[in-house]
C-alpha cells in the first residue's frame, strides 16, 4: 500500500488488475456461451469458484485471524438455506433482482449467525474454539435436518431434500462474485482493520496494548468470514437446485481446512490456487480412481506438512503489477499462473 | 553501581517540571495472587513531562507495576488517575487511548509484520478510516494511508530507521527491535510512556545513546516516562525521580543522589555490610 513510492500509481494497478479480470472473465464466459466448453466441464469449473471462495473466506478466519474454526460448512448451510428458501418465496421476480438479493441475504444471514457464535466462541482459543465452533456447524446440520419433524410444518423438507430452487448459478455471475469477495477481502486486509486483524494474530497482548479493540476485530475478522462462506453457500444453492443438510458436514468443513492448509494460511492467492486443484483434481483427473481419492487427499496434504509446513504459498501473496514493476525494473521473476491469480491480486 | 562508562553530566537535565499538573497518580495500588502480595501500598506522582525510574533487584514486582499500571492485571487495591481519569473498569486498550503506552522487557512486537506495519498498528486509532471506506477504497481511505504512511516514516526517523521500513520486523537486529517498539508506543501518541527495560541487551555506547534518545523522546513529545531499568548509568543519568521497589514495596522514593545513598536501597541491592559508601 506503499503508493507513494512504487513505480506503478495505485489506481493504474486497479485498472490493470480490473481489466485482466475482465478479459478473463467475458473471455470464458464467450467460450461457455459458444459452446466451446463441454458442459461437464462448465459445472467443474463454476464449482472451482464456489470453492475458491469458501477457501479465501475461511482463510480469513485461520490465515488472517490466526484461530481455527471448523464450522464453516455450518455457515455456508444458512446462507444456502436462507438464499433458497428466499428465491422459492420469490418466483417471479426476476433473476437479476431476485439472484443478487439472495446472494446478499445470504450472506447477512450467515454473517448475523458469525456474530452470535464468534462472539462467545472467541472468547476461547486454539483447540477450544476448534470443538466449539465443530458442535456449532454440527447444530446447524441437525437442526436443519429435524427442524421440519420438530415444529411440524414444511420449511427445509430435512432429509427429503430443499427442491426446486431456481438455477440461476451460472460461470459468470459465480465469478463475479469471486472477483468481488477477493477484492473485498484484499481491500479489507490492506487497511488499518486488516492491520489490526493481523496483529491480533501476531501478538495479542501487543495489540492490545496499542489499543486494539480484542473482541471487536477477532468478532469482524470471523464476521467476514462468515458472510463470504454465506454467499458461497448462496451460490452453491443456486447451482445444485436441490439442498440437503448432508451435504454440510463435518467432512466438508475439513475440506475448505484442507484447502486452506494446503495453499498457506494467510495467502490469499495460495487459498486460490489450492481451491481449484483440490476441485478440479479429484473431478478430472481421479474420476476413475475415485475409490483412491481420499487416500491421494491424505497423501498430498502428509507430504505439504512435512516438506512445506506453512503451506505451498506460505503467507506469499501474489501481485501481478508488482510483477509488472520488477519486471519493468530489469529484475528477473517467475511468470505468473495465468486466471488463478488474477481474482486474487486485485 | 560501579560506573564503567562516564556518565552525562546531570546539569544537561531540564529542571523538573514541579509546576504542571501530575499526568499519573497511583494511589496505594497493591495486587494480590492468591495469597502473595505482589505489589502492596505502591503509590506515585509522575509529572506531564517527568522522566522517572523503578528500580529494585529481580522479582521486587517492577513489571507486575507495569501490567496493573495497562490494567493488564486488575488491581485488587487502589487507584490510578490517567489525567484525572480513573482507570477502574477498562480495558487495557481503552487505557491506551487515554494515553498510556508501554513496551514488554521480552520484546513483543508483531514480527511477521514489515516495520512500517508495526508503527502503523500504533497508529490504529489515529487513522480515520471506516470498514466501509477501507473496503471500497473511499477517497477517506486514500488520505488516512497517506498520513499514516507520512506519520509512521517521521516516527521512525527519530531512531534513523526509515531505510528499514519494508523489512520484517521479526528479522531486525535485537536493539533496533527495542527502538521499533518504543516507536510503536510512540505511535499511539501516550501522555505517559512506560519503559520495561529498554537498555537490556544493548552494549555501553548504544546504551548512551539511549538515554539521549529518550530526552529527545520527551522534549519533542511532552510526555511522561516511567522506566524501569537495571543499567544503573542510565537510571541515575536520566531519571529526575526514582522509586526503589523491594518485595512489592516501595522501600525509597527520591532524586538519583538521593536514592545513590540511601541505605535501605544500599541494603536491598548489596545486603548488609560495609559496602555502604559505594552505592
Amino acid at each position: 500500500m506503499d503508493k507513494i513510492k512504487k513505480p506503478l500509481p495505485m489506481l493504474l494497478r486497479y485498472a490493470i488488475n480490473l481489466a485482466i479480470f475482465a478479459v478473463f472473465l467475458f473471455g470464458v464466459n464467450a467460450l461457455i456461451t459458444g459452446g466451446s466448453v463441454p458442459n461437464y466441464y462448465t459445472k467443474v469449473i463454476v464449482l472451482c469458484g464456489i470453492n475458491i471462495i469458501l477457501a479465501v473466506s475461511l482463510n480469513v478466519a485461520t490465515g488472517y485471524l490466526g484461530q481455527l474454526p471448523l464450522g464453516h460448512a455450518g455457515f455456508m448451510a444458512v446462507g444456502a438455506y436462507a438464499s433458497a428458501l428466499f428465491l422459492r418465496a420469490v418466483p417471479n421476480l426476476p433473476e437479476f433482482v431476485a439472484f443478487p438479493l439472495g446472494i446478499i441475504l445470504g450472506g447477512i444471514v450467515s454473517g448475523i449467525f458469525g456474530i452470535l457464535i464468534g462472539i462467545p466462541a472467541l472468547r476461547l482459543k486454539g483447540d477450544y474454539l476448534a470443538i466449539i465452533t465443530l458442535g456449532f456447524g454440527e447444530i446447524i446440520r441437525v437442526v436443519l435436518l429435524n427442524i421440519d419433524s420438530v415444529l411440524g410444518f414444511n420449511f427445509t423438507y430435512g432429509a427429503a431434500s430443499l427442491k426446486n430452487i431456481p438455477k440461476y448459478t451460472s460461470f459468470f455471475n459465480c465469478f463475479l462474485c469471486v472477483g468481488i469477495v477477493c477484492f473485498l477481502i484484499h481491500t479489507l486486509m490492506k487497511s488499518k482493520h486488516g492491520r489490526a486483524i493481523l496483529a491480533v494474530r501476531e501478538n495479542e497482548i501487543a495489540a492490545d496494548s496499542v489499543g486494539i479493540n480484542l473482541t471487536y476485530y477477532k468478532a469482524l475478522g470471523f464476521t467476514v468470514s462468515a458472510i463470504f462462506a454465506g454467499v458461497a453457500g448462496a451460490l452453491y444453492a443456486s447451482y445444485l437446485g436441490i439442498l440437503n443438510p448432508s451435504s454440510f458436514g463435518f467432512m466438508k468443513s475439513i475440506e475448505i481446512l484442507v484447502m486452506v492448509v494446503l495453499g498457506g494460511m494467510g495467502s490469499m492467492v495460495g487459498s486460490i490456487v489450492s481451491a481449484t486443484v483440490l476441485t478440479a483434481v479429484p473431478e478430472l483427473v481421479l474420476r476413475a480412481f475415485s475409490d483412491y481419492r481420499m487416500i491421494a487427499y491424505s497423501l498430498l496434504l502428509i507430504v505439504v506438512m512435512i516438506f512445506k509446513p506453512s503451506g505451498l504459498m506460505g503467507q506469499y501473496d501474489f501481485s501481478l503489477t508488482g510483477l509488472i514493476d520488477k519486471a519493468r525494473m530489469g529484475k528477473l521473476f517467475r511468470k505468473g499462473k495465468g486466471k488463478k491469480e488474477k481474482a486474487g491480486d486485485k | 553501581m560501579d560506573k564503567m562508562v562516564p556518565v552525562p553530566s546531570h546539569s544537561i537535565i531540564p529542571e523538573r517540571d514541579l509546576s504542571s499538573k501530575t499526568i499519573l497518580e497511583v494511589h496505594r495500588l497493591g495486587i494480590d495472587f492468591g495469597g502473595l502480595h505482589a505489589v502492596e501500598d505502591f503509590s506515585i506522582m509522575l509529572g506531564r513531562t517527568e522522566i522517572s525510574g523503578l528500580i529494585g533487584p529481580n522479582g521486587a514486582g517492577k513489571t507486575t507495576v507495569f501490567n496493573l499500571l495497562t490494567n493488564v492485571y486488575q488491581p485488587t487495591h487502589g487507584v490510578i488517575l490517567i489525567d484525572g481519569i480513573d482507570t477502574r473498569g477498562k480495558k487495557t486498550w481503552q487505557l491506551n487511548q487515554l494515553g498510556i503506552a508501554r513496551t514488554f522487557q521480552n520484546i513483543r512486537l508483531f514480527s511477521k509484520l514489515s516495520v512500517e506495519d508495526n508503527v502503523k498498528i500504533g497508529l490504529h486509532n489515529a487513522c480515520q478510516s471506516s470498514l466501509a471506506a477501507s473496503m471500497l477504497r473511499l477517497p477517506s481511505y486514500w488520505s488516512a494511508e497517506k498520513k499514516a504512511h507520512e506519520t509512521a516514516m517521521e516516527l521512525l526517523s527519530i531512531f534513523d530507521m526509515q531505510h528499514m521500513a519494508s523489512w520484517e520486523s521479526g528479522s531486525l537486529p535485537y536493539g533496533a527491535q527495542r527502538r521499533l517498539e518504543i516507536v510503536r508506543a510512540l505511535a499511539t501518541s501516550p501522555k505517559v510512556l512506560l519503559l520495561d527495560e529498554p537498555a537490556a541487551g544493548m552494549n555501553p555506547s548504544e546504551t548512551a545513546e539511549l538515554m539521549q534518545n529518550i530526552k529527545k523522546i520527551r522534549d519533542t513529545f511532552h510526555l511522561a516516562i516511567l522506566l524501569i531499568e537495571h543499567d544503573m548509568n542510565l537510571v541515575m543519568g536520566i531519571c529526575e525521580g526514582i522509586a526503589v521497589l523491594n518485595y512489592g514495596k516501595i522501600i525509597a522514593k527520591g532524586t538519583p543522589d538521593e536514592i545513590k545513598s540511601n541505605p535501605l536501597v544500599i541494603e536491598a541491592y548489596l545486603g548488609r555490610g560495609k559496602e555502604a559508601k559505594n552505592a
